[in-house]
């Protein structure tokens, strides 16, 4: 820099500035692309079929995707109903309980792991553990797969979102005598409660979109798989069952050689993405709106 | 267990006063209290070591499942490029390649881009506009994977085939890189893809370390009379260089077991080309594909599980090591 004249500094500057400018617009740009080529692309899949008819052999006029939009649903619950408690609880662990010990530094960097594990062997795992001894792909294995996936990504958002509680709140719940579980569930929960509650939708954002841990768990079925012909189980799934959902039939409609399937798979993704993004932006507004309450 | 846990307990926080009255001044509730404490305590631990149990498991369950494969094919397995289900002779070599290749293209394009757009974000936009794009950048990390593989496919394989492809043979055709016929999908569409998918991430991380960097550092930089750039340079990328190379990390994590993206527009052939323009298979995306047929065969499936196994310990390294480095980061914040 010594030598540099101020008019060479100066260019270099602003040939940096340029560079810098010209990748921002590059990758905005083809971002935008991508998801502008989904809606224009999707919008017209949707139709009352793509909501209300069931996929099918392409020889059958008139399918949808209304079963595997129900499978997805069915799938997401069932995961959620697994790994947001463990996962919470998780997080619990370390920040109530036991923040510097060798466990839990064990369970942070484990953690960590986790969430960077490709799915598609977390897929292979479950397939191991379930499918192959009940020698059947069913809704609970998918459900287990993604809950898996959920799990450390509540884990950690939670042990960060309740490390966020002032210590005063805790300390005074113990004074009053409360113990640890309901100074926690009543006092560090109800003061932390946006920032849980967008954990949780993120968490649930991230699986909605997952194929590849469906692919040998979950697999697919071109049915409403329901529990029973009448009563309630006629409103429920039956997870025993190998279960449509939105991911694997729009790799399946993508990947076969019919237009009119692959207009259905945009339509899919379409709905997949809208999906994900509502749930992204209500999560971080959930936590925007309420991040100066309760005390913090 | 958690799930009835915080059900029974949710309860009792509908009168939280009744309920405190009752602790304090209650001998026999109080010690029903501390012993439901040794139940809340255990619950969260066992829920702890879940992950922990969860994720041995995961490379136990791919260490024994692949034993047929592992003892079939020894270590040659590694270095065998050949892949052919009915001889039943298979080798893991393509397939790495593939992984590593695809990886490494969307790294050296995703990095510096979405370094790129960091200092843009931070350094050079209005802080109005910074605040949106930001946020739509974090969003777009949210995208599913299998949109981008999807739209790989169907739009931006037909463009590499006609318009890119035939301009990079053109121009730079002489190096074996850049020869054969132009067929769209492939190793360097796979490679910009995953490019595309991991960039918001990639940017999102590096924003963040770049906003870290403390004002009064910058400005005493823009004191001496340095430019933009050289405060970039010798103030903001030192100091933030480790967490920057962490976010790098993480980006590859992704990029190296990523499934859809990479599974529409590699074209899954066991095969190692040194044209980028040759259909190639990943790890992830040959599992996702064989597995279904596999099932049937004792030795097909194993061998797969074999690959998932060899991806876990790629994974493996790669996040011990960026872990190495965000430890390291923390440690420097102290100072």
């Amino acid at each position: 820099m010594r030598s540099k004249s101020i008019l060479a500094r100066r260019f270099l500057d602003t040939t940096v500035r340029v560079l810098s400018a010209t990748s921002a617009m590059v990758g905005i740009i083809f971002l935008a692309w991508i998801l502008i080529d989904v809606a224009l692309k999707g919008a017209p899949a949707f139709d009352l079929n793509f909501f209300t008819k069931r996929t099918g052999p392409f020889s059958i006029p008139d399918t949808g995707m209304a079963n595997a939009i129900v499978g997805t649903l069915y799938l997401t619950v069932l995961a959620t109903i697994i790994g947001v408690p463990i996962g919470l609880m998780a997080g619990v662990y370390l920040s109530e309980i036991d923040k510097d010990s060798h466990i839990s530094t064990a369970i942070r960097f484990v953690s960590n792991i986790l969430m960077g594990m490709p799915s598609i062997l977390i897929g292979i795992f479950v397939y191991g553990i379930i499918v192959a001894p009940m020698k059947q792909y069913s809704g609970y294995a998918g459900g287990i797969a993604l809950a898996i996936i959920m799990l450390p990504v509540v884990a950690r958002t939670s042990e960060d979102i309740l490390r966020l509680v002032p210590n005063e709140l805790r300390e005074s719940a113990l004074a009053l005598g409360a113990p640890l579980w309901k100074s926690t569930l009543t006092i560090v929960f109800r003061s932390a409660k946006a920032g849980l509650i967008t954990g949780g939708l993120l968490a649930i954002a991230r699986v909605s979109g997952e194929t590849a841990p469906l692919l040998f768990t979950a697999f697919n079925n071109n049915h409403f798989t329901w529990l029973g012909e009448s009563g309630i189980g006629q409103y429920i799934y039956d997870m025993r069952e190998p279960t449509p959902n939105l991911t694997v039939t729009i790799f399946q409609y993508a990947m076969s050689p019919y237009k009119e399937w692959k207009e259905q798979a945009w339509g899919g993704s379409l709905l997949i993405t809208a999906t994900v993004l509502v749930l992204s932006v209500v999560a971080r507004a959930v936590f925007r709106g309420k991040k100066y309450d309760g005390g913090k | 267990m958690p799930l009835s846990n915080i059900k029974g307990n949710n309860d009792v926080g509908m009168s939280p006063i009744s309920a405190k009255v009752k602790a304090v001044a209650g001998v026999s509730s109080k010690k029903i209290g501390y012993k439901l404490d040794v139940a809340f305590k255990l619950t969260a631990l066992v829920s702890g070591l879940v992950v922990i149990a969860v994720t041995l498991g995961i490379g136990i369950l791919l260490l024994v499942n692949s034993q047929t494969s592992i003892q079939h094919f020894g270590l040659g397995f590694l270095t065998n490029a050949s892949w052919n289900p009915v001889e039943e002779n298979f080798g893991a070599l393509s397939s790495i390649y593939g992984t590593l290749v695809s990886t490494g293209i969307a790294m050296l394009i995703a990095a510096p881009i979405g370094l790129a757009i960091a200092l843009f974000l931070v350094e050079l936009s209005h802080p109005v506009l910074s605040r949106i794009a930001g946020s739509a950048i974090e969003l777009l990390a949210a995208i599913p994977s299998i949109i981008f593989g999807m739209w790989g496919l169907f739009v931006f394989a037909p463009l590499m085939q006609q318009h890119v492809q035939p301009a990079l043979g053109k121009s730079l055709g002489f190096l074996p890189l850049f020869q054969g016929p132009p067929m769209g999908i492939g190793m360097l569409t796979a490679g910009i893809i995953l490019a595309l998918m991991i960039l918001p991430y990639i940017t999102a991380v590096t924003r963040d370390v770049l906003q870290m960097v403390p004002p009064v550092l910058k400005e005493a930089g823009h004191g001496f009379g340095a430019t933009m750039w050289e405060v970039t340079k010798k103030v903001s990328i030192p100091y933030g260089i480790r967490g920057i190379v962490g976010a790098m990390f993480l980006g590859l994590g992704r990029a190296l077991g990523e499934t859809m993206a990479v599974t529409f527009v590699i074209g899954n052939s066991h095969r190692i080309s040194p044209s980028l323009f040759e259909s190639g298979n990943s790890i992830a995306s040959s599992i996702a594909l064989e597995f279904g047929e596999a099932v049937q065969d004792p030795l097909f499936k194993s061998v797969l599980i074999e690959l998932g196994l060899i991806l876990f310990i790629i994974t493996l390294i790669f996040q011990v090591l960026a872990h190495v480095w965000l430890l390291k980061l923390k440690k420097n914040e102290g100072r």
